[in-house]
């Protein structure tokens, strides 16, 4: 199984690459149409019923039950102080927006990153972003969120998303990402 | 496998005649202790080619055991342009006087000869140039020609020995992690080479990030961490044929910092259960598992020690990462790491006398080695991030993992004395991080 860390810039890259292809696809629906078929390859894009009038291209940030509209308008990620992984208000906020999201959309499941900064052994660290991430999901438990849809994994120090040796970077770093995938059923 | 089949044969040549000369003094002896110490000059003169194949070899392994004795900071060697002797013959008698005058104190001559079939022969000697004698009796080793490198390390760990009167740890390799890429996106990779940077050889791809290899306690096996089932989960992988297998696989856990105890029968590592990690071993034959700590803080990086009967490792549970002691099947542990700080990743020497471990203090990074009831404390590096310590198998070297600092960061590999001397970088072809020394092969 090969699952995704979305921290991975590369494949990130890939998906706004998508989003956008789906964004022209969408705005430009009658531009398409004169363009070679082939143009957008792999895209595909059904448009039927799912708001074509109102302006909301379907799987675009600007769907709510998109995925991208996750982690862009509800906020896939909460930060952490140094060495903690108790959740600070703001954490919560964010966090009760996510369980929300999860509980309308019951086709998606999520896996929960945690995170570390670079100050510390790579075991710690990997320790250390295992709490984060399991804080995160006891919270989503707590907000109703069923744990069967709730996976944590643990990266540790490995996979940094800002690479200064600064707090102003490090701050960043320490943090969990809520990734959303197909649930189990779909 | 190259180092399987090599054969090494060690033989002693009892049909030379030591020579007749009575010790001046006492023997040549360098005793490795503390403060500062002036390294001993010593001279290798290329070793004499006794077949017509011979001639690059025995240059070659003259350099080798030459650098592998400098390499150490105990032994500082004499330029060959300063010789006055030119050694033609392994036979032919030692001209004392001549390396004398070059103050050289010990002397290593040797020959080397190459059969039909590919098969190397490598004799030597030691000298103690001041007494005028030879220390200990000569030896060849046999091997093959691909692992002429092998025959100088055995040559130099010989050497060594009967100079310092302890082991030596030339004919080593490391297993540790190649990185290549920015830090944002870096590729890993499972990689091993000899202790001075040759032979490099990759074990996996780059495709799953793979973290902290660990030899067994024969080398022929390797434990570490890798995602690339998705979490990070221990797997077991055989040097030899590079094949490897998952070990820790229970549904819904990660698993990670595993290590050999010192029969390689039993592993012990880190298991996160609903965020929490604590320590457990397993039979690696029966997969039978036990639990050696149960508490709500943060317990990893655990180490067996030698006779196996005690376990060092972290945790939290004071409020800050210190350094315990337990019983190698569990129970009560010892706090012994008592200074301010954080420390971590303890590992137990293989003489069982220090434990080495990683600190944290004031912003910056340690290296350092303590008594193994805590007293001791030395700290032997300085960094932005120095972590993860490896015993050389000797006990008297330690190589870890240094990354420096900013967007640009890297790690390489150093080792360091357990005196605090001699730190020096270990060549690798680009970053790399996580040793892991294998024993003396």
């Amino acid at each position: 199984m090969k699952t995704t860390p979305t921290t991975n810039k590369r494949e990130r890259g890939t998906k706004m690459k998508t989003f956008q292809k789906a964004m022209i696809l969408g705005t430009g629906l009658l531009l398409a149409a004169c363009s070679s078929p082939d143009r957008f390859g792999d895209s595909t894009v059904d448009l039927n019923g799912t708001g074509a009038n109102s302006g909301v291209i379907a799987g675009s940030a600007s769907d709510p039950t998109s995925p991208a509209y996750f982690s862009q308008t509800v906020g896939d990620r909460v930060l952490f102080p140094v060495d903690q992984h108790t959740l600070t208000s703001t954490a919560q906020q964010t966090l009760n927006g996510q369980a929300q999201w999860l509980l309308r959309n019951t086709d998606y499941d999520a896996l929960i990153e945690g995170h570390a900064d670079e100050q510390g052994t790579r075991e710690y660290n990997l320790a250390l972003g295992a709490r984060r991430a399991n804080s995160v999901q006891e919270y989503l438990i707590s907000q109703g969120v069923p744990s069967t849809r709730l996976k944590v994994i643990s990266y540790g120090k490995e996979r940094p998303i800002e690479i200064c040796s600064e707090e102003s970077c490090y701050a960043q770093n320490r943090r969990s990402v809520t990734v959303i995938s197909a649930g189990a059923g779909v | 496998m190259m180092y399987r089949m090599m054969t090494l044969a060690l033989a002693c040549l009892v049909a030379f005649q030591a020579p007749a000369l009575q010790a001046q003094d006492g023997p040549l002896r360098l005793e490795i202790k503390e403060g500062v110490i002036e390294p001993m000059p010593f001279a290798v003169p290329d070793f004499v080619p006794e077949s017509g194949a011979a001639e690059e070899l025995s240059r070659n392994i003259a350099r080798v055991v030459a650098a592998d004795l400098s390499g150490t900071g105990l032994f500082r060697e004499i330029s060959q342009d300063a010789f006055i002797s030119r050694v033609t013959s392994f036979s032919s008698p030692v001209q004392f006087a001549d390396w004398k005058a070059i103050n050289a104190q010990a002397l290593v001559t040797g020959a080397v000869a190459v059969d039909g079939t590919g098969r190397v022969t490598a004799k030597f000697r030691v000298w103690d140039v001041f007494a005028g004698q030879e220390l200990g009796s000569g030896l060849q080793f046999v091997g093959t020609v691909d692992g002429w490198r092998r025959i100088a390390h055995k040559v130099a760990d010989q050497v060594y020995s009967r100079i310092t009167g302890e082991g030596g740890y030339f004919d080593s390799r490391v297993v540790f992690v190649s990185e290549t890429g920015p830090k944002d996106n870096r590729a890993k990779r499972l990689s091993i080479m000899d202790y001075d940077g040759a032979n490099l050889k990759y074990l996996t791809d780059s495709s799953s990030i793979v973290l902290a290899p660990r030899f067994s306690p024969t080398g022929d096996r390797v434990l570490y961490t890798s995602y690339e089932s998705g979490f990070p989960r221990v797997y077991v992988l055989d040097v030899a044929s590079v094949s490897r297998r998952l070990l820790e696989s229970q549904d819904g856990t990660m698993s990670f910092a595993p290590r050999f105890s010192p029969d390689g029968r039993t592993v012990v590592y880190s298991l996160i259960q609903g965020g929490n990690t604590d320590i457990y071993t397993m039979d690696i034959a029966t997969g039978a598992s036990q639990r050696l700590t149960n508490a709500p803080s943060i317990e990893t990086a655990p180490s067996f020690s030698p006779d196996g009967r005690q376990i060092v490792f972290e945790s939290d549970r004071s409020g800050t990462n210190q350094i315990y002691v337990m019983n190698a099947q569990g129970g009560e542990a010892r706090r012994i790491s008592g200074g301010t700080g954080q420390y971590g990743t303890p590992v137990w020497s293989p003489r069982g006398d220090y434990i080495a471990f990683t600190k944290q203090s004031k912003g910056r990074f340690h290296i350092g080695v303590m008594r193994v009831n805590g007293e001791e404390e030395r700290l032997l590096t300085a960094s932005f991030l120095d972590e993860g310590p490896t015993w050389s198998p000797n006990g008297r070297v330690i190589m870890f993992t240094r990354e420096t600092q900013g967007a640009q960061g890297q790690s390489r590999l150093w080792s360091v004395d357990i005196t605090g001397r001699n730190l020096r970088q270990v060549q690798t072809p680009g970053g790399a991080s996580d040793p892991s020394w294998s024993p003396l092969q």
